[in-house]
């Protein structure tokens, strides 16, 4: 049966494209789902690069589920506590769910740190949380500063049922992309003349894209401009516990323990497990507010995505096992630490460099620049059709995160097992080998298909033709491994 | 340590520091009252009794019974996939197992009277974001939804708080048992348009709660017709689809769109949620049905605020795919129901209070209006206050529910064992009773 559209009979946000979905990246999407790489069934097809997985370490998570089946409601072990489970509906959360989560949170941060389970609300994701954070502090028309480059799912989590808008703060290759309080006074400033009002800054550290976290005097210098301007600060620190080398991560909270002049009131932490765990479909966001009327209302707010109870009691066995919380934290920054070190080297030997900072998330920001015919975006996005259709890896133009430089691509090295990586990086290694033997003017590597030149996205609030990466729209994981 | 300083305290925004959450109401007494002082049937035997929570708690052992056989852990075993799939699902399309599985259960409910297509089900965490995330979709802000009274309170904070639209209510009464007539719906519209008000839909609620009874069809056709003249949407919330106490008295929109050949359908949208009939609001399975497809694929992408957990979609898709089990859940849950539901009728007419004649939901609709001081809300409210310090149960006053004729309370009997409805039905009469004695010693002032 088909039902005709009578589109003027919806809403304004249903009607407009705030979902961020009409943008041109999903061809890379499109390409690996009609073509996605296997390492028997379809050897050449398209490897996905493209997504923010942790696959790391799911044997440690197998391990302890099949020692623990007390952890599941659902098991003939842990039935006696289906009942009570099952019908909790409060909007606190499982009181043990919340323990076990800030404890997470506590190890994570070396126990450097203390988190009260009391400030814990739950969210439909980090997506939900971002969204509920929006909801609670600012009015349609009002505005968050966001550094660039930044993940892609801002554009629709901060703004598009709540209205309010997104003003990037300038960064740029030129020192390694970091934030500066110059940088975050310009955009305050062009904020003001533009007569809009900035309600907070949102930082995500550790960094997607970048994969670097922000240094001890950074982080003083953005309380320190929060807290002048009086505005929110949102800290997203979902790849909090990918970070695998040195320097050690710095949490805000533990900037917050220093002699530091700071309204509490102004600092809010995003959170979640689909990152340092690799739990996305679980669905487990976490808002940690130091503002007890944020706390307050967030939490009403948390009745629109809850946590399932079914897996905050699984999550919350979890999480208490000490033993085995210690354990995952260590191995899985020992082996992103590998499959990054694997990476980077495979890709140097190509002659590719990736931002020499990163030492966290779950992805390399790889610096293509050197193969753009000129330093444009629409170069870029003809390189990253070319990497799509002919190398056949699905990786994010660094334009989709609002980069200001040109040339530099997400590419995500933790959702695949080794063998997959190196035919990533061989195929890597003999597209650049050709590039480099070829010596032909860029121009033949324009991509004869569809061409979409984009306007280069000066960001303020109709972001019509912006780039959007195409968000938690991830396929069923096929067996690949 | 951080140096705090007196700083104006930053502003939150407007829909922060409004009450359209609906928390701060005087009704919160009656769950303080419960929280403080919970009736147990071994501790604490003089406890107020909470009877203001529509849960079924009636038909656990089934759900009990079907994991034991089909442990959660066969998912995790060694070489199973399972758990990293699951784990790593986020597709916010859903696990199409549990679509298909939902769409199947659906059509059972509805005895085969209608068919659902798994590709028309979008799935949201609980009817509380299924109805929410409607009402951003259908509404702009400062629109309305026509709801009929009473409704559930629920729907003020769902409907409202974040989105900004208004409800324009459609008053009912008992005169005829409470049933939404052309009448009400074209005054409550009239209503709308003289404020200024741009109505975009109907919500109606499908089984009613919390009058505890399903809609006719000739209402549901005049409702089909009504949004069709106005060009406006309908919303049909079935959460109670599965709590009717008889298969075939339960008539869904889903049936008339399909007698009429689906025409006119793409106005029509259902939500569902796993809460009531299977009891399982932790769980936080919700979806939404709607035959237009740009909604759905709205509807789809909004859902990344308030997916379902992928464990849980798994561990459902199982368990309602299972026929044998389904089956028989529908039929011994709707028993069981109807069987508590004549308890607590009877048990109310042997204390001299009448009911309106439900066949649905967790709770009956209980008629005090005799027994108020004043026929006024806060008649109502007073009466209610003393229900719940003499009588120490906590129900739900019909002025929470909007209901424009004061005396009415929901009363629900699903959420308690048999000996506990036995405690309160006791209390009631005693209450009863002594009312009686007070009436004749103290006869009324002339």
């Amino acid at each position: 049966m088909v039902f005709k559209l009578n589109s003027h009979l919806l809403s304004r946000i249903a009607s407009g494209n705030g979902h961020g979905e009409d943008s041109p990246y999903f061809d890379g999407w499109k390409a690996y789902e009609t073509d996605p790489h296997h390492p028997t069934e379809n050897p050449d097809g398209v490897i996905q690069m493209g997504l923010a997985e942790n696959q790391l370490c799911f044997d440690l998570i197998q391990d302890w589920l099949m020692k623990n089946p007390k952890a599941s409601i659902c098991t003939p072990e842990g039935l006696n506590e289906f009942r009570e489970i099952a019908i909790f509906q409060d909007y606190h959360g499982l009181p043990k769910f919340r323990n076990a989560v800030a404890n997470f949170m506590e190890k994570v941060r070396g126990n450097r740190v203390t988190y009260d389970p009391d400030r814990i609300v739950m969210s439909g994701g980090a997506t939900g949380a971002h969204e509920t954070i929006a909801f609670c502090l600012a009015n349609p028309g009002e505005a968050f500063l966001v550094p660039t480059p930044y993940y892609p799912g801002f554009d629709r989590d901060l703004r598009w049922r709540t209205g309010v808008k997104l003003i990037p703060v300038d960064s740029d290759s030129s020192n390694n992309f970091k934030v500066t309080r110059e940088a975050l006074e310009n955009a305050y400033e062009m904020a003001q003349l533009d007569n809009i009002k900035v309600k907070g800054l949102l930082i995500t550290n550790p960094s997607n894209p970048l994969g670097t976290i922000l240094d001890k005097e950074t982080l003083r210098s953005i309380v320190r401009f929060i807290n002048e301007k009086n505005i929110h600060l949102v800290c997203d620190e979902i790849y909090a516990a990918t970070v695998f080398s040195q320097p050690d991560f710095i949490s805000v909270t533990e900037i917050l323990q220093e002699d530091i002049e700071c309204n509490l009131d102004l600092v809010h932490i995003v959170y979640s497990l689909s990152k340092d765990m690799g739990f996305p479909g679980l669905r487990i966001g976490i808002i940690y507010s130091y503002n007890d009327a944020v706390v307050s209302c967030a939490r009403k707010m948390s009745s629109f995505g809850l946590v399932s109870t079914q897996t905050q009691y699984l999550i919350a066995t979890m999480l208490s096992d000490n033993d085995f919380v210690e354990k995952f934290i260590r191995e899985s920054k020992r082996r992103l630490a590998a499959r990054y070190r694997a990476f980077t080297h495979g890709l140097d030997q190509a002659g590719i460099k990736c931002l020499k900072t990163s030492n966290a998330g779950l992805f390399l920001w790889m610096d293509l620049s050197g193969l753009l015919k000129e330093q444009t975006v629409e170069a870029e996005m003809e390189l990253w059709r070319v990497i799509i259709h002919e190398v056949k890896l699905n990786v994010s133009p660094g334009c989709s995160f609002h980069c200001l430089s040109p040339g530099w691509f997400r590419v995500c090295f933790a959702n695949m097992d080794d063998q997959t990586m190196h035919v990533a990086l061989s195929r890597i290694k003999t597209f650049i080998n050709k590039e480099a033997d070829t010596k032909k003017p860029k121009k033949t590597l324009r991509w004869q298909g569809s061409l979409k030149l984009l306007n280069p996205p000066r960001i303020y609030d109709d972001f019509i033709n912006s780039p959007h990466s195409p968000l938690p729209q991830s396929p069923l994981v096929r067996a690949r491994n | 340590m951080v140096t705090e300083i007196e700083q104006p305290t930053v502003e939150l925004s407007k829909v922060a520091v409004s009450e359209t959450h609906g928390e701060d109401s005087p009704y919160f007494a009656g769950w303080k009252a419960h929280d403080e002082d919970p009736y147990d049937e071994s501790s604490n035997s003089s406890g107020v009794i909470q009877m203001g929570l529509a849960e079924n708690q009636v038909s656990f052992d089934l759900l009990e019974e079907y994991l034991e056989q089909n442990s959660e852990a066969s998912n995790w075993a060694e070489g199973a996939p399972g758990f990293r799939e699951n784990a790593l699902f986020q597709d916010y399309h859903g696990l199409k197992s549990f679509r298909q599985a939902m769409a199947s259960f659906m059509e059972k409910i509805r005895g085969g009277r209608a068919k659902f297509d798994p590709d028309r089900i979008v799935l949201t965490a609980g009817a509380t974001a299924a109805n929410e995330l409607l009402t951003f979709i259908l509404a702009d802000p400062d629109d309305a939804l026509l709801v009929p009274t009473p409704y559930y309170p629920g729907f003020d904070r769902d409907l409202r708080w974040r989105t900004g639209v208004k409800i324009v209510p459609i008053h009912c009464d008992s005169s005829n048992d409470f049933q939404v007539t052309l009448e009400a719906m074209e005054a409550a519209y009239r209503h709308a348009v003289a404020m200024n008000i741009k109505v975009r839909g109907v919500l109606i609620t499908n089984p009613s709660n919390p009058l505890g009874a399903t809609i006719q069809r000739s209402v549901l056709e005049e409702i089909l017709d009504f949004a069709k003249r106005n060009n406006i949407h309908v919303v049909s919330d079935e959460i109670y689809s599965g709590s009717t106490f008889s298969s075939s008295e339960f008539v869904s929109i889903a049936e008339i769109l399909e007698a009429r050949g689906y025409k006119d359908s793409e106005r029509v949208h259902i939500v569902y949620s796993l809460s009531k009939d299977l009891g399982l609001p932790g769980f936080r399975v919700g979806t939404i049905y709607s035959y237009n497809d740009k909604v759905v694929t709205t509807a789809r992408r909004m859902s990344s605020f308030s997916l379902i957990s992928s464990q849980t979609q798994h561990l459902l898709a199982s368990m309602l795919s299972d026929e044998k089990f389904t089956e028989n859940y529908i039929k011994t849950n709707r028993e069981r129901l109807r069987k508590r539901y004549e308890m607590i009728i009877q048990g109310l007419k042997t204390s001299g209070i009448e009911c309106l004649k439900g066949n649905a939901g967790l709770f009956c609709w209980m008629n005090l209006s005799p027994l108020l001081e004043t026929p006024t809300r806060k008649g109502e409210l007073a009466l209610w206050k003393s229900i719940l310090h003499e009588v120490k149960i906590n129900i739900s006053p019909g002025s929470s529910c909007h209901c424009s004729e004061p005396g009415w309370f929901r009363v629900c009997f699903a959420n308690m064992s048999e000996p506990t409805l036995e405690v309160a039905l006791k209390r009631i009469h005693s209450f009863m009773d002594q009312r009686k004695t007070d009436a004749i010693q103290s006869p009324p002032q002339l």
